[in-house]
């Protein structure tokens, strides 16, 4: 008896927290069907009218600029992102965990004090250099780090699940010829996978959401992505236009909750075994 | 758990290999800078050469069009004087003041509730962890910004209880702790590393300090939090550091000015506004580099107290 209570008392207790901790989100989806006058200074959760006119303004995107091109940009960034990353880790990685040469614990001391430094202190120059460089307002800038494993979280939480790769399965295929990049391509990639994939995960995510490298690099709307365009909206008369806002914030989200409702397993376990800030 | 660990001698060749295993060695060689050949272009590009490069800028004034003149410290000196500097330092100090211990310790608090085999942990463990993936973005920050407004949802709520602020976004004495609230809102990350560290708790030393007679509070201070204290460690560096660096949030909510009343113009704020809104390049570089000298010296002052609190298990003291 004194079980069954605690048990609900614990069920109860739990789905409170939550409902606190969801309720920003239930809010703004509650939120996006009201007319916007309603959205303020009215306490009931649920719309009396439900309307999609928000949505309607917000497929129109702003600046004459629909909202699909700023999908089709966002997306465009994440998918590159994720390419680049996800093969310049591996590689890295593969390297620090299963190769021998010179230097190579000088060098991975260097990425792993570059995971704890403040980017601010790399932007400026990057900035200039790639003004000179004439590729400003390019996307040139916000891609070309993903394929150099500037991402040190990424090739540490790759070279740490290589290290759980046994050894005896390298030095058979050693035996049987294969050279290094056979051994990486047909043994350790395959065997990779789950870093590999919460590496892609993330930095999908990451970069649908990346907001500070955009606003430095981008000037043009056409080609900005979602988080710009967003901060946009705001900046433009219609940013007192809250269900249009509204609406368009939570259409941003979309990709990144289905993401997560599609990979939570993997998102959770890398986090609790990399330390991934979410 | 994520601890650093490094390049561990026992994966080098096994001792006693003759000659043939120190060819193998050196046949690496090449192969293994292919493969690292990436990396190595960018820590030369985008890291190192930057870095000096920032380090230089940061003894000049400089304006991106102009050649950057030598001045010495007088970037780092000007701080001290410059108001708008002052202030940013002072919104991030107490940012990161309330911020992490308020978010720790909703990240523990759930990771405890949640730490017992009971149907639906996993669904639950989830959706806690869902906010962390969004919080950083500008939809979040713009949602935020509206449910904290004037006569918004959470004016409306508060009202029913008597309280009237006028909304916390154009209050500049709520401002700030309604970001920091949207901190704690996304426990999730923390939480989950914390969870990972209970679980590794012992259940024995609960029964016997329960056989000894132990509270639940005696046997959280003196068995939990001792044996977490390596995660605890971890979380804390982990959002200190990223905590002195939060600027999309503060950035959407406040703009470059930190709205309300500069209670917002958070140092990353004010770093890019004077690097980007004005271009004051040198100037922003040694903010930069202040920024590098302030968030290392804290790690090493926490590092330094953590031999005074943090045990791993399987250390005899």
């Amino acid at each position: 008896m004194k079980g069954r209570l605690s048990r609900v008392a614990w069920h109860v207790g739990v789905l409170l927290l939550l409902a606190v901790v969801l309720y920003p989100l239930v809010w703004v989806v509650a939120a996006t069907f009201k007319p916007s006058n309603e959205i303020l200074g009215d306490l009931r959760l649920l719309p009396t009218e439900p309307t999609t006119a928000n949505y309607e303004r917000a497929v129109d995107g702003v600046n004459g600029v629909g909202i699909g091109r700023y999908f089709l940009n966002s997306g465009l960034l994440a998918v590159l992102s994720v390419v680049g990353t996800v093969s310049s880790s591996a590689l890295a990685a593969f390297a620090f965990a299963r190769l021998r040469f010179r230097g190579r614990s000088a060098m991975f001391a260097v990425m792993i004090s570059t995971l704890l430094l403040p980017f601010h202190v790399l932007i400026i120059p990057q900035y200039i250099v790639f003004q000179r460089l004439d590729l400003v307002d390019t996307y040139v800038p916000l891609l070309i780090g993903k394929f150099l494993a500037s991402e040190a979280f990424f090739v540490f939480l790759v070279v740490q699940f290589i290290r759980t790769i046994p050894h005896e399965l390298d030095e058979s295929a050693k035996i049987d010829g294969a050279g290094p990049w056979r051994i990486f391509w047909n043994i350790v990639l395959p065997l990779a996978r789950p870093a590999l994939v919460t590496t892609a995960i993330f930095t999908f995510i990451w970069t649908w959401n990346d907001f500070f490298g955009p606003l430095i690099y981008l000037s043009t709307p056409d080609k900005y992505p979602l988080p710009l365009a967003l901060q946009l909206f705001i900046d433009e008369a219609s940013g007192s236009d809250f269900g249009a806002l509204m609406a368009m914030s939570v259409l941003a989200l979309v990709p990144v909750v289905l993401f997560f409702l599609f990979f939570q397993r993997f998102l959770v376990e890398g986090v609790s075994t990399s330390g991934i800030k979410g | 758990m994520a601890t650093i660990t490094p390049t561990r001698p026992a994966d080098a060749v096994p001792a006693g290999a003759g000659p043939r295993k120190r060819a193998r060695r050196s046949d690496d060689g090449i192969t293994g800078y292919f493969f690292l050949s990436p990396w190595i272009l960018g820590v030369l590009l985008l890291t190192l050469g930057p870095m000096a490069t920032s380090l230089y800028l940061s003894f000049t004034d400089y304006d991106l069009f102009d050649t950057p003149r030598w001045i010495g410290l007088d970037n780092y000196a000007r701080m001290f004087s410059d108001q708008r500097w002052l202030r940013s330092v002072g919104v991030t100090v107490l940012y990161v003041a309330l911020a992490v211990p308020v978010k720790l310790a909703a990240a523990l608090g759930v990771a405890l509730l949640l730490n017992s085999k009971r149907k639906g942990q996993g669904l639950y463990r989830a959706a806690f962890y869902g906010p962390s993936l969004i919080g950083g973005s500008v939809s979040v920050a713009i949602v935020w910004k509206t449910m904290f407004s004037d006569d918004a949802a959470v004016d409306q709520v508060l009202r029913v209880f008597g309280i009237e602020t006028g909304g916390w976004s154009g209050n500049p004495d709520f401002s700030l702790l309604m970001l920091v609230l949207l901190a704690a809102w996304q426990l999730g990350a923390p939480m989950v590393i914390f969870l990972a560290g209970l679980k590794q708790v012992p259940k024995e030393l609960y029964e016997a300090a329960e056989v000894d007679g132990a509270g639940p509070w005696r046997r959280f201070a003196s068995i939990t939090l001792p044996m977490i204290s390596p995660v605890i460690f971890f979380n804390l560096l982990m959002e200190t550091i990223h905590s002195f660096q939060v600027f999309t949030s503060a950035y959407v909510v406040g703009g470059p000015n930190g709205q309300p009343a500069g209670t917002t113009l958070f140092y990353t704020v004010y770093l890019f506004d004077r690097g980007f809104g004005d271009y004051r390049m040198g100037y922003a570089a040694a903010m930069a580099w202040m920024l590098l000298l302030v968030v290392g010296l804290i790690t090493a002052l926490l590092f330094r107290s953590a031999r005074g609190w943090v045990h791993y298990s399987g250390e005899k003291s």
